[in-house]
């Protein structure tokens, strides 16, 4: 069965980069500010994006308050709202959650779960963050600029989002388009990193089908973030110049309130095109790393081998595939030829054939499992509730033709919410519950955890799902104020109410998880190395949480796949991938 | 956007011949010991550097297609009125064909360990690559001159882009190039083979990005110069 | 324990409040039924399989939750269970797919008998252009958009000279007859939103998009703009009334050209060159 047992091995020598070559930081300020450190980059970036992320949670209160209370709030007019729509999305979507996945668990996981010392380019690495942070920065400048922020919309169509009465065109669109590029800048040197580390930096004997499907669905979205990300980035480019220096890319000849604009010949849906070219594999470059860190956390805490593993990266290498044919589905009511209708409507649902292979290999890792009820269980299964609600509403707005009523309704809005807003969001939360032992060295409050989750979950639940109804009735999305309308009755607003009110209550809930964080570090439970007895290497670090280098003196070897869960005649219920095998029975 | 998919179809092919070779289909949890490549022979510095810049060219790659996608689509409505190409176009591309020749000259003498070729070399890179921007700023103003440089004019505000951000990728080449030539200048042939080795991989990174800013070129000027015109078209013609 | 019956509470909780909701769409008024139909088919089929999946986790958690001395089964795959789940999707997914392509080859070819209505969109109002007696409406270009000309008709194509403009008023469409809806937009991108009609298409600035329907039910109907055109978005209202042939005559009659239309505004700029003499030689 063993190809190498025991027995023959060899002292190793160690791969990826040896000790003496790691840069050591001398001072306070290269070892925690400036540092080359994956791990220390990770809490970076992590933090950065939790910040801006809280700062989008407020904004999302204030809309639902403007729309479950028109004119409550006096100070929210119509300019406002759109721009707490425009940064809202954009902060979610782009500097919390690709940031947090990528950044954040990236950095912190890949070279620990790869068994390297480090990133390949630790120097660029660390520039990687802060670009992002300027990039926070700039953005964040676009609240204080006279005019204050873009109010485009995340998606920033032109023309209006360059032309006078869209609050924000003086400053807000230069500031955000110039943050976006910053970005993408920054970004793209990270994912080098993450990508080449992937593919030189593993430990001796870690071949592609022993890496933890986490990394898989880190690795896959890498790929298709620096695929997609330049289609942003031309986008953002000439968008600029068309706001700065008046070219035409996507400024047709334009008549605004009766007057003639010097603009001339350029094309609107050139940018739709560049921007869903992007702006679709971009919610699987969320979804990817949630897929794979959710298949870890199931099978840790079912104690159980991920069921189908196979498939489950066959599925994430088709869907990553895929998912840079099926763009245009976001632009079926644009106006582009009819045709296309009938090739994307048939790209996209086919992407559901092994996005729902996932969904099922989860689930019946659950089957006959030895299922621990610990917080990162509970939000795994969180999310697999809301992910197929979510994930099933999508098969809806992508056959073309069911698109048609609904798109641009609030049905749009709960499904992406669901899909790509609360499902990532409670992977997240699982794996802050599930790695922070291993940051800090200690565990998170267990009572605390289960009172935010029960909160957290069925809360975004009871908020996005009767929205699906509203958007259903032909409430359209982007509304300052919804007004009298005949087909809409007065009991909405009780609903909206409802909602507001939940909203208001699950973004409270957050803070117990703040408090949590931060309580732990000082005042949880020592965690020690294992505390989840986990199989896979970053797990198994000589110290926790690991030092620089992560290793001590000698690199792990791995001898295993990353899910001996309740292996038949083993001793223990989980055998780390680097245990060799016993010589008896090899 | 049928370029910007053809450049995926090749990249997802290139990935799934990768992929085929790196087991897919074997069972994992039937084999444990250590297999596969020993990781020390495979992540050697160099070949790490290599891999990293192929990942970069494929980014830049990406977003030179998406800019050659956007210009085909455009290029395709009714309106579109063509520039003329300033003949100083000819010389740039021929600087550019220039400089991508001699490093590749100068990467094969680094090989041999012949400094003075590479120094030489080397600075002759640096000085085509240079005259290569000047033709291409006189290219604008030539066009400026002649009065197209007309924020309303689609094909000039096309031509001054993707000229400028190929231009910025040389200039950032030109970075990592000199500093290459900087250490070809301090290092002597006594010097220790470790920093031979460094400068050896400098100039063959250099050298791969400059065949591709090259290439990139030649499909910019080939569409420039409207040669690709019936392409497109009957790319389109797919397309409907 | 808990999270098994909060998550059948989850899927009790959606079902009940699928069947009792009171928020529904719109009753329809267009030949749309179509749309209707697969939207209910999808419900049907996407309903049972989030039942499916989430009952079954919550029997997974309640009957293989820990418990001292249990130990998980080992069984890293079943290639036959997962092929078989593929394709069950497969087929599932085919049977919303395909009535969705025939709906969608419907919506995308016009009848031949459909009648023409231009609406344009600009911040943040509709007009409406309908042919006139030739049946054809006339070139149009942003360029002419001027004060007299809002709707930007060009105005020396003798084609355009009869076709009828509304400004500041609702559309009339004719009961049973298909209408085939040009769109136009002098601006941003809007989107001329009618929810009983359930059909809906961009106005993208520069082109012109269409989309068709026939209106099956007599009414006055609330339309809305769904795509952001920028602060006034959410006021951006107009209207549609649905009547049978005779009133829609009656109210056509009542319509005036774009010739008519412009004429005032010329009578007047002449009247201030040359005084009344020419004002009486107009008349």
């Amino acid at each position: 069965m063993a190809d190498v047992t025991h027995g023959t091995l060899e002292p190793l020598s160690a791969g990826g980069i040896d000790d003496v070559e790691l840069y050591h930081p001398k001072s306070w300020i290269t070892k925690y500010v400036f540092s080359q450190d994956a791990k220390v980059i990770a809490i970076q970036y992590s933090m950065v994006a939790l910040a801006i992320g809280l700062v989008a949670l407020v904004l999302s209160w204030l809309m639902r308050m403007q729309l479950a209370f028109p004119g409550l709030l006096s100070f929210i007019d119509a300019d406002h709202y759109y721009q707490l729509i425009t940064m809202h999305g954009m902060i979610m979507v782009i500097y919390l959650l690709t940031a947090l996945f990528l950044g954040g668990f990236g950095n912190y996981l890949i070279p620990l779960m790869l068994g390297a010392r480090d990133m390949v380019f630790p120097y660029v690495n660390m520039l990687s963050f802060w670009i992002y942070f300027l990039a926070v920065l700039v953005l964040v400048g676009g609240f204080f600029v006279p005019g204050g922020p873009t109010g485009a919309g995340w998606t920033l169509y032109p023309p209006q989002a360059i032309l006078a009465n869209t609050p924000g065109q003086q400053w807000g669109i230069i500031v955000l388009l110039v943050s976006l590029m910053l970005f993408i800048i920054g970004f793209t040197m990270g994912g080098l990193n993450y990508v080449v580390t992937v593919l030189q930096g593993r430990c001796r004997g870690m071949t592609l089908m022993r890496m933890p499907l986490t990394i898989w669905g880190i690795f896959t979205a890498t790929i298709m973030a620096l695929l997609a990300f330049p289609a942003l980035f031309v986008g953002a480019v000439m968008m600029l110049l068309d706001r700065l220096i008046g070219t035409s890319f996507f400024m047709p000849a334009i008549a605004a309130m009766g007057e003639q604009l010097p603009y001339k010949g350029g094309s609107p849906i050139l940018f739709q095109h560049l921007f869903w070219f992007f702006g679709h594999p971009e919610v699987y470059i969320v979804a990817l790393p949630a897929f794979g860190i959710v298949s870890d956390l199931i099978s840790t805490h079912a104690r159980k081998n991920i069921f189908g593993y196979r498939m489950m990266v066959w599925a994430l290498v088709a869907i990553g595939a895929l998912s840079f044919v099926v763009w245009a589905h976001h632009m079926y009511v644009s106006g582009m030829h009819p045709s296309f209708g009938f090739f994307f409507a048939t790209t996209t649902l086919i992407i559901a054939i092994p996005t729902a292979i996932k969904v099922y290999n989860w689930v019946l890792t659950l089957w006959r499992g030895d299922i621990h009820f610990t917080p990162p269980m509970l939000f795994a299964l969180g999310f697999i509730v809301t992910f197929v609600n979510g994930g099933l509403t999508g098969l809806f707005l992508g056959n073309v033709v069911v698109d048609v009523p609904l798109s641009d309704t609030m049905f749009v809005v709960a499904h992406f919410h669901m899909v790509m807003g609360v499902a990532p969001i409670l992977v997240v939360f699982g794996a802050i519950y599930h790695w922070y032992p291993k940051v800090t060295g200690r565990m998170l409050d267990d009572a605390l955890a289960k009172l935010h989750f029960s909160v957290t979950f069925l809360g975004a639940y009871l908020i996005f799902f009767p929205m699906h109804y509203i958007g259903l009735m032909g409430v359209p999305r982007r509304y300052h104020e919804m007004g009298e309308m005949a087909f809409v009755p007065p009991s909405t607003a009780t609903l909206n109410a409802f909602i507001t009110i939940v909203a208001l209550i699950v973004g409270a809930a957050q803070l117990v998880f703040l408090f949590n964080l931060v309580w732990s570090v000082r005042h949880g439970r020592p965690a020690g190395g294992n505390p989840w007895r986990a199989t896979t290497l970053e797990w198994q670090t000589p110290q926790t949480p690991p030092a620089h280098g992560n290793w001590g003196q000698t690199l792990p070897v791995v001898y295993r796949w990353a899910y001996d869960y309740s292996v038949p005649g083993a001793a223990q219920d989980f055998l780390p991938q680097n245990q060799p095998p016993d010589p008896r029975t090899a | 956007m049928i370029v910007i998919v053809i450049f995926m179809v090749i990249m997802a092919a290139l990935a799934g011949w990768w992929l085929s070779g790196q087991g897919l289909a074997t069972k994992p949890w039937l084999v444990v010991g250590v297999i596969g490549d020993s990781g020390s022979a495979r992540s050697s510095p160099r070949r790490i550097a290599k891999v990293g810049l192929g990942a970069f060219l494929v980014v830049a790659g990406s977003l030179f297609s998406l800019l050659v996608s956007a210009y085909a689509m455009r290029m395709g409505m009714p309106d579109w009125g063509s520039l003329p190409m300033p003949t100083v176009l000819w010389f740039s591309t021929g600087l550019l064909l220039l400089s991508s020749i001699v490093l590749h000259t100068t990467v094969i003498a680094a090989r041999r360990d012949e400094l003075d070729a590479v120094r030489s070399g080397l600075l002759a890179t640096v000085a085509t690559s240079l005259a290569f921007l000047a033709c291409q700023v006189l290219a604008w103003r030539e066009l400026a001159a002649s009065g197209y440089f007309s924020a309303a004019n689609p094909a000039s505000a096309f031509f001054y882009l993707v000229t400028a951000l190929h231009g910025l990728h040389m200039l950032g080449g030109l970075v990592v190039l000199n500093r290459t030539a900087v250490t070809a200048f301090a290092l002597a042939g006594t010097s220790p083979p470790q920093a031979l080795a460094r400068l050896r991989l400098s100039v063959e990174l250099c050298t791969s990005y400059w065949h591709f800013l090259l290439l990139v070129w030649l499909v910019l000027f080939s569409l420039l110069m409207r040669w690709t015109d019936d392409l497109i078209e009957i790319c389109r013609g797919l397309l409907s | 324990m808990a999270i098994a019956v909060a998550l059948a509470l989850v899927v009790i909780g959606s079902v009940v409040f699928h069947f009792l909701s009171p928020w529904w769409w719109t009753p329809i008024a267009s030949n749309w039924r179509y749309i209707d139909d697969t939207i209910i088919v999808t419900f049907w089929i996407t309903g049972a399989v989030f039942a499916a999946v989430v009952l079954f986790m919550a029997y997974c958690v309640l009957r293989f939750r820990h418990r001292e001395g249990s130990r998980a089964a080992y069984e890293p795959e079943n290639k036959r269970l997962e092929w078989w789940l593929a394709i069950g999707t497969g087929v599932g997914v085919a049977a919303m797919l395909a009535p969705g392509l025939v709906v969608w080859s419907q919506f995308v070819t016009v009848p031949k008998d459909a009648t023409t209505v231009e609406i344009v969109g600009q911040q943040w109002q509709w007009s409406y252009r309908l042919p006139g007696a030739d049946g054809r409406l006339g070139a149009t270009d942003v360029a002419h958009v001027s004060p007299e000309n809002p709707l930007g008709l060009d105005p020396k194509d003798p084609r355009g000279q009869d076709d009828i403009i509304i400004q500041g008023d609702q559309l009339h469409l004719q009961l049973d007859k298909p209408v085939r809806m040009l769109l136009r937009s002098l601006d941003v991108v809007h989107d001329f939103y009618v929810p009983e009609f359930r059909a809906k298409m961009d106005m993208i600035p520069g082109t012109v998009t269409y989309y068709w329907l026939t209106p099956t039910r007599a009414g006055v109907f609330e339309a809305l703009c769904a795509e952001l055109c920028s602060t006034g978005h959410s006021f951006m209202r107009g209207g549609v009334v649905v009547e049978p042939a005779g009133d829609y005559q009656a109210w056509l009659q009542q319509q005036k050209t774009f010739a008519q239309l412009q004429a005032p505004a010329k009578t007047q700029a002449r009247n201030q060159d040359a005084g009344e003499e020419l004002g009486e030689a107009t008349r």
